[in-house]
């Protein structure tokens, strides 16, 4: 296995040199404010370190190299332009201290984009500053629970579904709201009758994921969103599944008072291994005065970024949350238009319907035979093999592809979640299908095969269990002083 | 193994307990082990601390879930199974033997009576 | 269409697979009266050049920091960003992966944090550290939190010199929960005054937070806090500029509880404050209270070394409401950045450039303090930013200054009021030269 870059260090090697090297020591410093050892960084050359990351590089399955079918992450294609856009030193240079007459173009982009945002998604006003999709979450709870705090209502309790991504809860319970898991209906959906007995004047917000998390659009969305605006709470649109409706559909007109989007999705930015994405949120005009920075606005031709109001709930990032992310989602809306984004979400959704309609029957899926984006099959039928969805999983990525998402929603027993996203053609997604169907055979013929899968991958399958008990979380300090 | 001075909750923990004795003996049960899986950690109550019967008083963690433990008994704290911080692998080797959790005083020993005995719990699990 | 694939014989092979004539019936199951049916109204797709020049365009309508001559600091900072890093970070397995789920083919991410924690451990002489978080202003939010988590008490003391943006992210993420927050002044040296943190000192108080270089760039005295704290309980949270660790004193050998910070400097461009990058370390004690992803190393089933996501059990997909936080990612691509940038410089590299900083920055505070009328607002030592106290307004200055095409630095006023408005902080990187310096030195004698 790879070396560290620790073990591949070696006293006096050095990557980088400054001028005005070698500097005097500290004079300003007095002697107990300094440290005692220089830090145990490795001592490598630049050619070393090169090889080392472009080694470690090619360990990853990533978008660039096969399809990606992960389960509500979208990972779609990431343009390469959008690099191209972010790279450009005007906007790469810029130091977010800078005076409003120097930084007027970043300025249009976070307005431009705030704007396009709106009238995609048919909310008021949209900020952008929610360095990710579960920033995006706690900034909507932030909003509602002000909201309501405002009008002097104590309403304290969040309904989420129980198909509902594990962040929700865990938003919801940071602002100290108190969650309530609603049962989904025999079709996958919001049963009404649940939503309308668990409904109270308690109730804030009902936090909703459309299409949900088995690709299932909410046929009843409208009563929906009535009721709890009945009860005087708001609704909350998780825009994880945005992909889905581009152009087709729009959450403002349908009555959500608070969404957000995944830039890092729907948008195509990259996602970096982890990060950095972006989770814009969007509001309805009654909250748009909660809206915490950056606040753009145009004045007398100029764009001004203006201090918080009063009501404003605060700020969540050091500034303007992830700007370089914002050129890139703008670059690719721009680069689509209106009719471009319209066809996004139609190839997404024929592609997802295109393979749950060839596994169908061999990967039941339990909640209907047509999806939107996603759909989600179940590994139930292999189980009188020995073989769980974590050996489909595992043996997929012999074939090359990465795993969909897997065990997630709960709601489905041994839970493959598929979603192929619009950039993938017609063959790629063939030949996932017979590896799908290759697979099934082999789980009858030869269990053990998936059982001690994948076999052609970097390594094996990993000791997690000694990884959970005893964690290994750095490398020994040793490793960088040979 | 015996089990006549062993009783279950429906939250899969046991009591054994012993005449003319206040101090019990708790764990969980060999079914709930193996529902989990491997077991990588578990969080103790605190000796001394007071517990109301089926409230959570731990949780108990595998590699990718993780559940509380309820207090079968109303009681305080008199001991924990410190062993189980090294080593939390025994719950799953010997559920009813070195890997117990806590050792509680009862404070009201009728309590055991609101409790299962084994073949009762059997049956629950599906396995009488 | 860019970047789709299907052709017109594709889509109706596809759809009539599916027993459907038309793209709409894809969208049967939304209600009709939900349905759009015109474009929607962001304008007409570009070609790939024209939107690139598009944002040319826009950037015209910038000058950025990185053209001028820029004391600008405050959290963000100039630093020269070695070549490699842009070549590697923008390989595609790096950019175009995700959270390394299934280890087996993330290995190359999964060790890029693995050693990417062992860095910052090593930076902050803490014994573990997270796969990073958003931006040093929710990484300290974070740790206060976790703190109150840890001591489950509700009183948090905050130093009344840590970044102005810092204690309003600290005020937003506190504002649902059962904390309140205390501020502790400072001395005329511009470090925390220990009497007065004493005085607030009681078994209420979850932590004290310190920032060091604190934000007006004047270094503290930890070792001070953490005795002063020792009978009553509370921890001692650090945010720490990381470069300064280059030389100072590590939250560890201070015994801090929790060390954050933010480490955009380590070979990420200034991008207009976004994306950044919040790191955060503890001691091995608070590993389960710790928030976001952690990587460990372990083996596979034929025995190789390998890495993996662990302790999962504390984040939000298992322990839903009840995990450490409600984050789900980290800042990947700025964390593999800051480890290659760490591992380039080395150990003599980044102590080299430690010391130029803090040696460029007391040449430019002499010399700026050799100049009529200007002095240093605080007598503390410094790293690489200070106060100027200016005999003019500190816009003026400002405005003096960039038509010389400087950035002179912020105006405190911004953020403190009144009191400081002839206050400038100015920060210097190796990036500076003696010629900036003398420019700078033209503008300021004409006041």
């Amino acid at each position: 296995m790879a070396r560290t870059i620790f073990e591949k260090s070696r006293a006096g090697r050095r990557g980088y040199r400054f001028s005005g090297e070698p500097a005097p020591a500290p004079s300003g410093i007095p002697d107990s404010y300094l440290r005692k050892q220089a830090a145990g960084l490795p001592e490598v050359s630049e050619p070393e370190v090169m090889r080392h990351y472009v080694a470690l590089s090619t360990l990853n399955h990533h978008v660039d190299k096969d399809l990606y079918p992960l389960g509500s992450c979208t990972m779609k294609y990431n343009p390469k332009l959008n690099e191209d856009v972010a790279a450009i030193k005007g906007f790469a240079g810029l130091h977010p201290e800078q005076r409003d007459d120097d930084t007027q173009g970043a300025l249009e982009v976070i307005h431009l984009l705030e704007e396009k945002l709106c009238a995609i998604t048919g909310m008021d006003r949209f900020t952008l500053s929610a360095a990710a999709g579960a920033h995006g979450e706690l900034l909507g709870m932030l909003l509602a629970k002000k909201y309501f705090v405002d009008r002097k209502q104590n309403r304290r309790k969040v309904l989420v579904p129980d198909s509902a991504h594990g962040t929700n809860p865990a938003s919801a319970h940071l602002v100290g709201f108190q969650n309530q898991a609603l049962p989904s209906g025999e079709n996958g959906e919001v049963d009404l009758d649940v939503l309308n007995r668990n409904l109270d004047d308690e109730t804030a917000v009902f936090m909703l994921t459309v299409p949900n998390t088995l690709g299932i659009f909410e046929s009843r969305i409208g009563e929906i969103i009535e009721l709890v605006h009945a009860k005087g709470a708001l609704c909350y649109l998780d825009g994880a599944n945005l992909n889905a409706l581009l152009g087709w559909a729009r959450p403002g007109d349908m009555g959500f008072d608070i969404i957000h989007v995944n830039l890092h999705k729907t948008f195509s930015t990259p996602h970096g291994g982890g990060g950095p994405g972006s989770g814009p949120v969007g509001v309805k005009e009654a909250l748009a005065p909660l809206l915490p920075e950056p606040r753009v606005r145009r004045e007398n031709g100029r764009y001004v970024l203006a201090a918080d109001g009063a009501e404003s709930v605060g700020a969540i990032h050091s500034f303007y949350g992830n700007f370089g992310i914002y050129l890139r989602a703008l670059s690719y809306i721009i680069r689509h238009g209106g009719d471009g984004l319209r066809r996004i979400s139609a190839a997404a959704n024929l592609n997802a319907n295109y393979v749950a309609h060839a596994l169908d029957g061999l990967y039941p899926i339990p909640h209907g035979k047509r999806c939107m984006h996603e759909f989600v099959a179940s590994g139930e039928p292999f189980k009188k093999y020995g073989v769980r969805t974590l050996d489909i999983a595992k043996r997929l990525m012999d074939f090359g592809f990465h795993a969909p998402t897997v065990y997630f929603p709960l709601i489905v027993p041994e839970a493959l979640m598929i979603e192929p996203t619009e950039t993938e053609s017609k063959e790629t997604l063939d030949r996932f299908i017979d590896a799908m169907r290759q697979i099934a055979k082999e789980a009858a013929e030869n269990p053990e095969l998936l059982q001690t899968a994948p076999h052609n991958t970097p390594v094996r399958r990993l000791d997690e269990v000694t990884a959970n008990r005893k964690p290994i979380l750095t490398a020994p300090l040793e490793d960088s002083t040979g | 193994m015996s089990f006549e001075n062993m009783r279950f909750s429906k939250e899969h923990e046991w009591v054994q307990f012993e005449e003319g004795s206040n101090l019990v003996t708790t764990g969980i049960t060999d079914y709930a082990s193996g529902e989990l899986g491997d077991i990588v950690y578990i969080e103790f109550p605190e000796v001394g601390q007071e517990l109301k019967s089926m409230e959570p008083m731990g949780t108990i963690e595998a590699v990718k879930t993780v559940a509380d433990i309820y207090a079968p008994l109303s009681g305080v704290v008199r001991e924990v199974n410190t062993v189980l911080n090294d080593d939390p692998g025994i719950v799953n080797q010997s559920p009813y033997g070195e890997g117990w959790f806590v050792k509680i005083e009862m404070s009201d020993r009728s309590e055991l009576d609101g409790l299962m005995e084994k073949h009762e719990y059997d049956r629950m699990v599906g396995k009488g | 269409m860019p970047y789709l694939y299907h052709t017109d014989e594709d889509r109706k092979q596809m759809l009539g697979e599916l027993g459907i004539d038309s793209e709409e019936r894809l969208f049967d199951q939304i209600p009709e009266e939900f349905l759009i049916t015109e474009p929607l109204p962001v304008g007409e797709g570009l070609s790939e050049f024209d939107t690139l020049r598009q944002f040319e365009t826009l950037a015209q309508k910038n000058t950025p920091a990185g053209d001028m001559v820029s004391f600008l600091g405050g959290g963000v900072y100039d630093h020269i960003v070695p070549s490699i890093i842009k070549h590697l970070s923008g390989r595609s397995e790096f950019y175009t992966a995700y959270t390394p789920y299934q280890a087996e083919v993330s290995q190359g991410t999964l060790q890029v944090v693995f050693e990417y924690q062992s860095l910052i451990a090593r930076l902050t002489g803490l014994p573990v550290a997270n796969a990073s978080m958003y931006d040093g202003a929710t990484a300290f939010a974070e740790a206060a939190t976790m703190a109150t988590r840890i001591t489950r008490r509700r009183v948090l003391l905050c130093a009344e010199n840590i970044s102005p943006r810092y204690r309003k992210v600290l005020k937003t993420y506190t504002n649902g929960q059962d904390v309140v927050l205390e501020s502790v002044p400072m001395t005329s040296r511009g470090d925390v005054d220990a009497d007065a943190l004493r005085s607030r000192l009681s078994q209420e108080v979850a932590a004290v937070l310190i920032q060091t270089p604190n934000y007006f760039g004047v270094l503290e005295c930890p070792w001070e806090y953490r005795e002063a704290i020792k009978e009553t309980g509370a921890l001692l949270v650090a945010s720490v500029d990381p470069m300064s660790l280059s030389l100072l004193r590590t939250p560890g050998e201070y015994n801090a509880d929790i060390a954050v910070g933010e480490g955009q400097g380590l070979g990420n461009d200034l991008n207009f404050g976004g994306p950044l990058l919040g790191f955060m370390a503890c001691r091995m004690e608070y590993l389960r209270s710790l928030p976001g992803r952690l990587v460990s190393e372990t083996k596979d089933v034929d025995g190789r070394r390998a890495y993996v996501l662990t302790l999962q059990t504390r984040e939000q997909h298992i322990r839903r409401e009840k995990a450490t936080s409600n984050i789900c990612t980290n800042q990947g691509l700025m964390a593999l950045r800051a480890t290659i940038y760490l591992s380039l410089l080395g150990k003599t590299g980044f102590r080299e450039l430690g010391k130029i900083c803090h040696e460029k920055a007391c040449r430019l505070s002499q010399m700026i303090t050799g100049c009529d009328g200007f002095r240093l607002r605080f007598s503390g030592p410094f790293f690489r930013e200070f106060v100027v106290r200016c005999p003019v307004d500190a816009e003026t200055i400002i405005a003096k200054a960039r038509d010389k095409g400087i950035l002179a630095g912020i105006p405190l006023t911004k953020y403190f009021g009144a009191d400081y408005r002839n206050d400038l902080l100015v920060a210097v990187t190796e990036k500076r030269t003696d010629a900036d310096f003398e420019k700078l030195r033209e503008v300021l004698e004409t006041v």
